[in-house]
C-alpha cells in the first residue's frame, strides 16, 4: 500500500506544479504583457525587481513549496523509470535512500537560499 | 481482417524453434504448406506436424477460443491460433514464436507458471468473513443485474497470457503483476458478495502492482476475447486512492437470501449433486 501513497502525492504534486509553475512563468516570462511582480518595469531578472520579489515573504514560501513539490515529483517519476530497467532489489533499495538524501540535500539547500535571500533583501 | 482474397495458396511458415535442453538459443526454421480458405493457424500447425516435422511442439486443447491454451505470436501480434485464419492475415508469409515475456518450454509452447502464480497471488475467488457459510451454504448471495455489469467482461478471462506477452512494463520488470493478474483483482473486489480487498489491496498496490502500468493499452488491443484489461488497471487505480483517504464507501456484503416463502419445489427439478470438494 505504501506505493498507492506515493503514486497519489506524486499525481497530486503535479498538479500543483501546473499552478505554482504556471505562476513562475507569468513572473518571469510574462512581465512585458502583465507586469505583475515586476514593480520597477524592464526585465524581470532586474536586480530591482529582484529584490523587490525577495522582500515579500509569500514569494519565498511559494518557491521553496515549488522546490519541494518538484523535488518529489522529479524524483519519484525518476525511480519510477529506473525500476523499469530491472534492477536487483539491493540497487532499488539504494536507489530509494540515495535519491531521499539527495532530494533533503538539495531541498535544504534551496531553503536556505530562499531564506537567506529574503532576509538579505529586506536590509536593501 | 484485411481484404485478400481467399483462395488456395502456398504460405510460408517461418517457425522459431527451440528446445532449451538441446538448442543454445531460438532459431528460424521455414515451412511451406499449402493453405486453404478457412484455414487456421492452429490447422496449419497440425498439417506441418503431420506432414513434415512430427517434432514440432504446440499446445492446444478445445480448438474454439476457449480454452486459451494456444496462445503464441503471430506475424508480431500475441494471439490465440485456434482463432486467428491465416488468409485473413496474409497470402505469403506467417511467423510464428511463443509468447513473449515468458519462458519457453519448446517450441511455440510458453511457461505460463509466472501467470498463474500472479493470478493465484490476487485471491481470485469470492474472500467472505462467514466462513462456515461459504462451506456449507444456506442460500444465494444475491446481487442486482447492473452489479454483476460492473465486473462482468472481466469474468471473460481465459488465461491466455496475450495481454502478459504484449505488456511494454512487464517486459522490463517480471515481478510485475500485469494485465491479467490486476484485472482479475479487480472483478473479484467489484463483486458485490465479495469482502476481500484490504487483502488484495496489499498485493495490487505493491511496488509492482497496478501503479507500474503506463497505460499503453496493448492488452486491451491483443486480448482475443475482447476484455478491457487496461481499463480495469486504472479503475483498480482509482479504487487504491480512493481507499487511501478513506472515500470509498465499502459495503458488506450481504448475506444469503433466505428461502422463498409460500413457494414449494418443482417435483421435477432434481437435487443438487452432492459438494466435491
Amino acid at each position: 500500500m505504501k506505493e498507492t501513497k506515493y503514486w497519489t502525492w506524486h499525481m497530486f504534486a503535479g498538479v500543483i506544479i501546473l499552478v505554482l509553475l504556471g505562476l513562475h512563468m507569468i513572473t518571469m516570462h510574462l512581465n512585458t504583457i502583465l507586469g505583475l511582480f515586476n514593480p520597477f518595469g524592464g526585465e524581470a531578472i532586474e536586480w530591482a525587481n529582484v529584490a523587490a520579489r525577495g522582500k515579500l515573504v509569500i514569494y519565498a514560501v511559494f518557491y521553496i513549496a515549488l522546490l519541494g513539490i518538484a523535488l518529489y515529483h522529479g524524483l519519484y517519476g525518476f525511480r519510477t523509470i529506473l525500476f523499469e530497467l530491472g534492477l536487483k532489489r539491493g540497487t532499488q533499495k539504494f536507489i530509494n535512500v540515495l535519491f531521499v538524501v539527495v532530494g533533503l540535500g538539495l531541498f535544504v539547500i534551496g531553503t536556505w537560499a530562499a531564506i537567506k535571500f529574503q532576509t538579505v533583501a529586506q536590509v536593501i | 481482417m484485411t481484404d485478400i482474397e481467399q483462395k488456395e495458396t502456398d504460405i510460408a511458415f517461418y517457425i522459431r524453434r527451440y528446445v532449451p535442453e538441446k538448442d543454445a538459443k531460438p532459431f528460424w526454421q521455414e515451412f511451406t504448406l499449402h493453405v486453404e480458405p478457412g484455414m487456421t493457424v492452429l490447422d496449419g500447425l497440425h498439417r506441418i506436424k503431420q506432414t513434415q516435422d512430427p517434432s514440432l511442439c504446440i499446445r492446444y486443447s478445445c480448438r474454439m477460443g476457449v480454452c486459451g491454451s494456444c496462445g503464441m505470436l503471430i506475424n508480431g501480434t500475441p494471439t490465440l491460433a485456434c482463432n486467428t485464419q491465416i488468409l485473413h492475415l496474409t497470402k505469403s508469409r506467417l511467423t510464428l514464436a511463443s509468447l513473449p515475456n515468458f519462458e519457453i518450454i519448446k517450441d511455440l509452447v510458453p511457461d505460463l507458471t509466472s501467470l498463474f502464480s500472479k493470478h493465484r497471488d490476487i485471491r481470485p475467488y469470492i474472500l467472505r468473513e462467514d466462513k462456515e457459510e461459504m462451506l456449507n451454504p444456506s442460500g444465494e448471495l444475491y446481487q442486482h443485474p447492473d452489479e454483476l455489469l460492473n465486473y462482468l467482461q472481466f469474468t471473460y478471462c481465459i488465461k491466455c497470457g496475450c495481454c502478459m506477452a504484449a505488456c511494454p512494463t512487464l517486459a522490463t520488470d517480471p515481478e510485475y503483476l500485469g494485465p491479467q493478474a490486476i484485472p482479475q483483482g479487480y472483478r473479484f473486489s467489484t463483486d458485490t458478495r465479495d469482502g476481500g480487498f484490504a487483502l488484495r489491496k496489499e498485493i495490487v498496490g505493491s511496488a509492482h502492482g497496478a501503479f507500474r502500468c503506463h497505460y499503453a493499452g496493448e492488452c486491451s488491443n491483443v486480448c482475443p476475447k475482447g476484455v478491457d484489461p487496461a481499463r480495469a488497471i486504472q479503475l483498480m487505480k482509482r479504487q487504491l486512492v480512493l481507499e487511501y483517504f478513506h472515500l470509498k464507501k465499502w459495503q458488506k456484503p450481504g448475506g444469503p437470501l433466505g428461502k422463498p416463502e409460500h413457494a414449494e419445489r418443482k417435483p421435477e427439478v432434481p437435487d443438487a449433486p452432492p459438494f466435491t470438494v
